[in-house]
């Protein structure tokens, strides 16, 4: 996969995520990710009604649906939606709203694909799972590219 | 010293009955010395939301596993394992966990591979334990070390190696994984992470028998009839036959290697752990598209 952003730095948002994560010892981050799973907005009335306009993911090991809008700013607004069975993947979810809802369309465009990887979550988490948070990252960077090509 | 079997009556029918027990089972001999309840998930994070009270965490990624081989843990990595947990060589070990005891079933098997004598799987899992109302609690264990010999693992018996598979061609196999894994159709988009595998489709010989299939609605194992109908009947399966199961990473296909073995009574189940993963990367191994064998 080419992606210009490989190494690229993380906005000041996901980094300070990143950083939360990587200062803690291993326990604390699983308890870190629990916490974020816990804290994934409800969605709105317009998309809990209408699970149809949602793209599904199925690189996650749970179901897991997404939800993409840029506004006349382009502003990014992110909506997602897991079972409260499925803690990790919400967790991911949740971070990604953490770090990228509100950002600008270019803000979440440079966001690194492996930016799954920096939460120092590797040896905790199968690779699979963070497979499906890289997933969910690029399903949202090509809507976002979609949506900005369609005005 | 084992705790008694449980003398439900669906499990009696079983093979080995004394491989499973119940929800109610568990919650009358939680407190019983000589008992060990241990949760196995696929989430990685469900345990901390809440488990039977005074069960441990087994997590098959980051303890089953040799961190840096494919392989996994030795006998001494898992006597160490084993002692952390609090679980002896004679402790009742009782494994339970989320989405049709998947996990559990898979840590299963690899305390099989180790000869733990007594090792069992709560039957419906941890989804069933919470749909009961049955107590659960945030509290984390702090066993006491047991004592655990360091027992070689035995690969020969329960477990099988991509080379014997390609010896066992034409002999009977079950792939588990869905149907879509199992044709071979991929979906093919740029930006849409694969599942990490070279070639698509199932390994010649192998019946499809998604894993699941062995689940009741309420996580629970189907009763035997039920299950002979599917692996016995389908599949054409019979208990003296020796049988390789596999799915991606060996995980799912250790759900259905718990079903042959000790529900059916099957005398030689091997489990390829290799699955998919092994196979579909390799080069020269014959392949097969489509929904046949």
């Amino acid at each position: 996969m080419t992606t210009p952003s490989v190494n690229g730095a993380l906005h000041p948002r996901l980094q300070e995520i990143a950083d939360d994560f990587t200062s803690m010892a291993d326990q604390d981050r699983l308890q870190l990710l629990l916490e974020f799973s816990q804290e994934l907005p409800a969605l709105p009335e317009r998309y809990a009604a209408h699970r149809d306009l949602m793209e599904p993911v199925p690189e996650c090991q749970t179901p897991l649906f997404l939800a993409v809008e840029v506004d006349p700013d382009e502003v990014v607004h992110l909506f997602f939606d897991a079972p409260a069975e499925a803690p990790t993947t919400r967790g991911f979810a949740a971070i990604l709203h953490a770090g990228l809802d509100g950002l600008g369309v270019q803000e979440v465009l440079d966001t690194p694909a492996e930016f799954s990887h920096r939460l120092g979550l590797s040896d905790l988490v199968s690779p699979l799972r963070l497979r499906g948070m890289a997933a969910m990252l690029a399903r949202i960077k090509r809507q976002v590219r979609e949506q900005r090509g369609a005005r | 010293m084992a705790l008694p079997q449980d003398s439900a009556p669906k499990f009696a029918e079983y093979a080995h009955p004394e491989k499973i027990v119940s929800t109610e089972w568990v919650a009358a001999h939680l407190d019983d010395p000589g008992l060990v309840v241990a949760e196995s998930d696929e989430d990685v994070l469900l345990y901390e939301t809440g488990h039977v009270p005074g069960a441990v965490k087994l997590d098959w990624h980051t303890e089953l596993n040799d961190p840096v081989t494919r392989d996994y843990v030795d006998g001494a990595g898992f006597a160490r394992l084993m002692s952390e947990k609090g679980i002896g060589r004679d402790t009742t070990l009782v494994l339970y966990g989320d989405r049709n005891n998947w996990w559990a079933a898979y840590a299963l098997w690899v305390c099989s591979l180790f000869g733990h004598p007594d090792v069992r799987l709560m039957d419906g899992g941890r989804a069933k334990w919470i749909a009961e109302g049955r107590p659960v609690s945030t509290d984390t264990p702090k066993p006491a070390p047991a004592d655990y010999p360091a027992v070689d693992r035995d690969d020969q018996r329960l477990r099988a190696f991509k080379d014997q598979v390609v010896a066992h061609l034409g002999q009977p196999m079950i792939d588990v994984r869905s149907p879509g894994e199992y044709s071979g159709e991929l979906l093919h988009m740029p930006d849409y992470p694969q599942e990490g595998a070279m070639r698509g489709g199932h390994i010649p010989g192998a019946k499809s028998v998604p894993w699941a299939r062995a689940a009741a609605e309420d996580a629970t194992f189907k009763p035997r009839a039920e299950l002979e109908a599917i692996y016995l009947g389908e599949a054409g399966l019979t208990p003296d036959d020796d049988v390789v199961v596999y799915c991606r990473i060996g995980e799912r296909s250790s759900h259905t290697w718990f079903v042959l073995q000790h529900l059916l009574g099957f005398g030689h189940v091997r489990n390829y752990d290799g699955s998919w993963t092994e196979w579909g990367n390799s080069v020269r191994v014959p392949i097969t598209r489509g929904d046949k064998p």
